[in-house]
């Protein structure tokens, strides 16, 4: 990363020389080499994706399936249920506390570990390995951390300070936010990889030249370092984001949705539904409603990527 | 890109008089950060009946492996499931990203950019989405049930970030290499086995490092396919030992460690390359 304003660049620019020439008989090679990888996504992702828009508009809620047209039927339905509604609820308030936590956590590290202290390489790694555990072993840690009769209460009873104890995930006023903690905990070194590695791409130049006008530390930060890292903290939002709208894996280990709905999401109400409860087409209208979130997100992500490419 | 590389190249000191306070921040959240691996160091050492709310956060007097020998015993068999899942899943799913992504960085066509960002997408749908119909179509084909089918489906949901990572790797080399192997009359598959995968090791690293931790990690997909009992992944597996065979924590602690461990052996020896992977996604690696 040498670029001046740290933009993040998810694509890899290619230089605008135009490709080498082929001749005739070998221009099909290279569409041959792609196109087992292109067969196979345009079946599994856009294909598949069809089936279960087709499946969310049919009348298919038993194990046999039963294709008859309803039109937006399941939709309505679901929309009227009290749990959707409380999913949807629950992914906006999880995704809020997911991204503050991750975002303040990880710029507040990166910001820390770009002080050049020592040990930093020591702090960096013990604040990423998270990254390398699956959802399923923090789950199960975790899920002992916030086990009121385990875990954290004890330390604060142990410190007298009981009145901070709480039912953390058996509770439904603390569920979400203790899934939230659990979830940071995990993805918060991402955002401090993505910070750490813009604060570096920016020129020690520009920050000394500040320094020299009689900027202090803090001016510097607000005015110079974070407008550079604005485009990644862009990215982050966006990675994150959409990382938090599809989060399964946890809720599944750590509540499977409860108290009640408290932690229910989307993600999970879609797989309760369908292969717990047999109500595929329900499940395929949950899926399309969670696939379009996340493409209101990740797609002009794409495009703001891609396109940077071209005017290059 | 020199995230983890040493940092003592530039060196200026800021924030001199409160040097120490920032080292408490970094103190305070490193234990935020191993306070589960404290939790399971403390848990999984003692037996079942040492296990009293009193000590739970204290050592055990003597560490006993009991609940090892019994994670062990129950976790064993899905563990190498997913070793046979993650291995021919990562190679293959890295060959044809190597593929790709050298037709797409050196072969530029009408509409490549299009049929790039449509492959893309296919590494950010919710996976719910495609889930009825890859059942149906799994159950179609036999492959619904166990690891084979797994492996299948890791591979084609593999091919858009390996695609990418290829890619972004493959467009640093410069054109005149592909040139000069032209003008020595290599044909398109040529100039890929002899110029380009030679020089493409760290790309694979890269890509093959990714997409271990990632399928060993996975869940949703190994839930809803591997039905068979003695077909489960480990993170099946895992989750399955809190509800049915073994209650007790210690145990689970135990079995947690035991699934995290290829992963985080991982990290600690090829962090460097690791993180590139994770970084793939959002930053040009």
């Amino acid at each position: 990363m040498a670029t001046a304003s740290a933009q993040p660049v998810m694509v890899e620019r290619l230089p605008r020389s135009r490709s080498l020439r082929l001749p005739t008989w070998e221009k099909l090679t290279p569409l041959l080499l792609l196109s087992p990888s292109v067969i196979l996504i345009a079946v599994f992702v856009y294909g598949f994706i069809g089936a279960t828009i087709r499946t969310s508009l049919v009348r298919w809620n038993s194990a046999l399936p039963d294709y008859t047209f309803v039109g937006l039927h399941n939709y309505q339905r679901l929309f009227q249920l009290e749990r959707f509604q409380a999913d949807l609820v629950n992914t906006v308030h999880f995704t809020a506390i997911f991204l503050a936590g991750c975002i303040v956590i990880g710029l507040g590290t990166a910001v820390l570990l770009d002080q050049r202290l020592r040990g930093t390489l020591f702090f960096q790694n013990v604040y990423m390995y998270p990254l390398a555990l699956s959802f399923v072993v923090t789950g199960t840690v975790w899920r002992w951390i916030l086990n009121p009769n385990s875990g954290v209460n004890v330390i604060l009873d142990n410190l007298h300070l009981g009145f901070l104890k709480s039912g953390w995930l058996t509770d439904t006023h603390t569920a979400l936010n203790s899934l939230g903690l659990a979830a940071v905990w995990q993805m918060s070194g991402f955002c401090m990889a993505m910070f750490l590695a813009g604060l570096r791409g920016i020129p020690e130049e520009l920050r000394e030249a500040a320094r020299v006008d009689g900027a202090n530390e803090w001016q510097l930060f607000w005015r110079i370092t974070f407008p550079l890292l604005r485009p990644i903290t862009l990215s982050a939002v966006i990675i994150l984001g959409h990382i938090s709208l599809k989060i399964f894996d946890l809720v599944y280990v750590m509540t499977f949705g409860g108290p009640g709905y408290a932690t229910d999401m989307p993600s999970l109400y879609m797989w309760i539904a369908t292969f717990g409860q047999f109500l595929y087409s329900r499940g395929a209208a949950i899926a399309v409603v969670l696939l379009l979130m996340v493409a209101v997100l990740i797609v002009p992500y794409l495009v703001w990527n891609l396109r940077g490419e071209t005017e290059q | 890109m020199s995230l983890l590389a040493p940092v003592a190249a530039r060196s200026r000191v800021r924030f001199r008089p409160s040097r120490l306070a920032l080292y408490l921040v970094l103190v305070v959240l490193a234990i935020f950060y191993l306070t589960p691996v404290f939790a399971i160091i403390v848990t999984s050492l003692k037996t079942t009946a040492e296990l009293a709310r009193s000590t739970v956060w204290e050592l055990p007097k003597t560490p006993a492996l009991d609940s090892y020998s019994t994670a062990f015993n129950a976790l064993a068999p899905s563990f190498f499931n997913s070793v046979f899942l993650v291995v021919p899943a990562t190679i293959l799913s890295a060959t044809l990203g190597s593929l790709n992504g050298y037709v797409l960085s050196k072969w530029r066509f009408r509409g490549a950019n299009l049929l790039f960002a449509l492959l893309l997408f296919g590494m950010f749908i919710p996976y719910q989405s495609i889930l009825i119909p890859l059942v149906q179509f799994l159950e179609t084909i036999n492959l619904y049930g166990g690891i084979p089918g797994l492996i299948l489906v890791h591979v084609v949901y593999g091919i858009p970030i390996c695609t990418l990572i290829f890619r972004n790797y493959f467009a640093t080399v410069p054109r005149e290499l592909l040139e000069a192997a032209r003008i020595d009359g290599a044909s398109v598959i040529g100039i890929y086995r002899h110029v380009m995968l030679p020089i493409s090791i760290p790309g694979f690293v890269v890509v093959m490092i990714w997409q271990f931790t990632s399928i060993w990690n996975e869940f949703l997909f190994a839930v809803t396919i591997a039905q068979t009992p003695t077909q489960q992944p480990i993170t099946v597996a895992l989750q399955n030992l809190a509800g049915s065979l073994a209650p007790e924590q210690n145990i689970q602690m135990a079995g947690a460690l035991m699934a995290a461990v290829p992963t985080l052996l991982i990290y600690i020896l090829l962090g460097r390359y690791f993180v590139r992977g994770l970084l793939a996604g959002s930053l040009k690696g």
